[in-house]
């Protein structure tokens, strides 16, 4: 796999925003805020973090992404499209009769998909349901869950934790996406999640915080999961829901909404700018 | 409809004798996926905390590195055994239905039946026979949770031996299946010769005047009733409708055309249960009078199996009060 640069994936991310934007207008319904926010560390996983081949999606050894909620699945889909699972083209089918693009990830539908979601909590379960099983065979890829904050509202996340802690499964990387929103508000008023840092320590947890919009960042803690032999990795990816577009940004109105047209203008407006300055940056 | 499907299984030649052998369905079961983890390295075992309970127990003790006990966390164990069934694992999920599928269903939904990962669920401790535990354990919505789901096979084997073979069939087969047994020693009916086939139904005894279409321990009491009423000249027929999904059309036509008229037997919730699949093979296909046994519409109670059997009305008086209450509507709605 070639190697991209920090400058090369911020503008692949950039690319994949915009995808976002563009799948959300043809489809006029779908989650807006939460794909952005994690485009970055969608980019550094399909572009330097996971070992993985689009021509064979079915790789024993491959490292396999494990989507959690199911409900950002655009920045998933506008991914593997720019990584060449499938062809772009069809990115304008999201939520269409006949797409392979379902409103929620199905494992059956689409080369790349691991597993089916939509339903909060049910991803973590499922890998580790995959870290056990390549322990047990011992292949070599690892398992990467992304988990949402407001899905760790559910019981059925901290049963996975504590069997995942339990039994040292190092083979697991979780990455959450602490964007501090959910559809109804703010996490922290919703049902407050804090001291995360402590909790997922307090379930054997290895954990790191990171910047969810620097790919150092985000790199080097992939890599240091990989290195902690006794136990599994919580990443905290503290990212910015909206992030790129700057009338959804920190928004949690955004969470369940597309933008409009006229919307939609402004935010591929904002995102070309964007691109513009990135570009501008490292010359 | 061709007299193929009506062919007869072999069955016990004890049946209705005092010294007919009796055995667990779940024995059936634990003593299976012992056989099944000498054969098949691919075979994980999980419970939530019911090793000894779910005869589960006999595999962990041989296949310890295979087994899983993810403590009381059923939404988290059906979760798991989809993840370890997408990574080519044949996960079997262990626990009261009750629990499971009746806390964990949406992970059954979601994770398991419309991803279609390969898990078999054994669903212990059904109907009223529980006993002494009562209505929180006593599971009797199970069938009806599980037949709605698309792409689940559902199994309700008739004893001990059925519990074995059909646990054997379910590893067998590619795809999520869900199978209940019971928790006291029940009458073994078949025999090892019987053969068992998901969605094959058996024809157990032979009958012209009303069909019992039953699934289950409790069939043995349909038995029980067709000796008693032979005695009044009327013929009963048995078929044990061991797979609830996908459905023997076929057989439940055939055998409909032949007598008529139809009881259904189950312990389960009369309503959305095995009773009502055939039900509704029958409404489409073959309209004839159908009366159904099974749970009323209620919760169960502590007390004794048989005790709670009798209250409940799916002894073999309620049995045989269904058949002749079937036969008196025979002909009055224009079918003979």
């Amino acid at each position: 796999m070639q190697i991209l640069t920090t400058q090369q994936l911020q503008l692949k991310a950039n690319d994949i925003r915009q995808d976002i934007i563009e799948m959300l207008l043809e489809a006029k319904s779908g989650h807006s805020a939460g794909p952005l926010g994690m485009a970055d560390v969608f980019t550094a996983l399909y572009f330097n973090i996971l070992r993985h081949d689009p021509e064979n999606p079915t790789w024993v050894d491959r490292d396999k992404l494990v989507l959690s909620c199911g409900h950002i699945c655009p920045v998933l889909y506008a991914t593997l499209s720019e990584a060449g699972y499938f062809p772009k083209e069809e990115l304008k089918t999201l939520r269409k009769l006949g797409t392979r693009l379902h409103g929620h990830p199905h494992n059956l539908a689409l080369p790349g998909i691991e597993n089916s979601s939509g339903p909060l909590g049910q991803g973590l379960s499922q890998a580790v349901g995959m870290a056990l099983a390549s322990r047990m065979d011992r292949t070599t890829g690892r398992i990467y869950a992304i988990c949402s904050d407001g899905e760790q509202d559910e019981g059925q996340v901290w049963e996975a934790l504590m069997f995942a802690g339990k039994n040292r499964l190092h083979n697991l990387t979780v990455i959450l996406d602490r964007n501090n929103i959910q559809i109804d508000g703010y996490t922290e008023d919703v049902m407050p999640l804090e001291p995360l840092k402590d909790k997922y320590e307090a379930f054997n947890f290895h954990v790191i915080e990171v910047d969810g919009h620097n790919y150092q960042q985000i790199i080097d803690a992939c890599n240091e999961a990989k290195a902690i032999y006794e136990k599994p990795t919580m990443i905290i990816a503290h990212t910015i829901p909206g992030k790129g577009v700057g009338f959804m940004e920190y928004d949690y109105k955004w969470h369940g909404t597309p933008p409009n047209k006229e919307q939609g203008v402004k935010a591929l407006n904002d995102l070309r700018t964007l691109r513009g300055r990135i570009q501008g940056e490292h010359q | 409809m061709s007299e193929i499907n009506l062919e007869l299984a072999k069955i016990s030649e004890k049946i209705g004798s005092e010294d007919i052998e009796q055995k667990a369905t779940r024995d059936g079961y634990g003593d299976a996926l012992v056989e099944l983890g000498e054969k098949n390295l691919n075979v994980v075992v999980l419970t939530g905390d019911l090793s000894e309970s779910t005869r589960a127990q006999a595999f962990q003790k041989k296949f310890p590195e295979r087994f899983f006990d993810v403590g009381v966390a059923e939404q988290n164990m059906m979760g798991i055994a989809a993840g370890l069934a997408l990574a080519g694992k044949i996960p079997f999920v262990s626990s009261y239905a009750t629990f499971s599928p009746g806390r964990n269903w949406d992970q059954l939904r979601v994770s398991v039946a419309y991803s279609q990962a390969n898990v078999k669920i054994a669903g212990a401790h059904t109907g009223v026979s529980v006993g002494p535990d009562g209505a929180t354990h006593q599971a009797l919505e199970d069938i009806a949770l599980t037949r709605v789901l698309p792409g689940l096979v559902v199994i309700v084997p008739c004893d001990y031996i059925q519990t074995k073979q059909a646990t054997l069939a379910a590893a067998a087969y590619k795809g999520p299946a869900y199978f209940r047994f019971t928790r006291e020693k029940s009458p073994i009916i078949t025999t090892p010769e019987t053969g068992f086939e998901i969605g094959k139904a058996q024809v157990m005894r032979d009958g012209k005047d009303v069909v019992v279409i039953g699934c289950g321990p409790v069939l043995y009491n349909a038995f029980l009733a067709a000796k008693d009423l032979e005695k009044q000249g009327i013929s009963v027929m048995i078929v044990n409708n061991h797979t609830i999904k996908p459905v023997d059309s076929e057989t439940i036509i055939a055998a409909a055309k032949k007598c008529g008229a139809v009881v259904t037997l189950e312990e389960h919730q009369i309503s959305a249960g095995a009773g009502s699949a055939v039900c509704e093979v029958l409404a489409k296909n073959y309209p004839v009078p159908v009366e159904m046994v099974g749970m009323p519409d209620s919760f169960g109670e502590s007390g004794q199996p048989e005790e709670l059997i009798q209250k409940f009305g799916m002894d073999s008086e309620s049995i045989k009060k269904a058949i002749q209450k079937v036969i008196q509507r025979k002909g009055k709605n224009g079918k003979s």
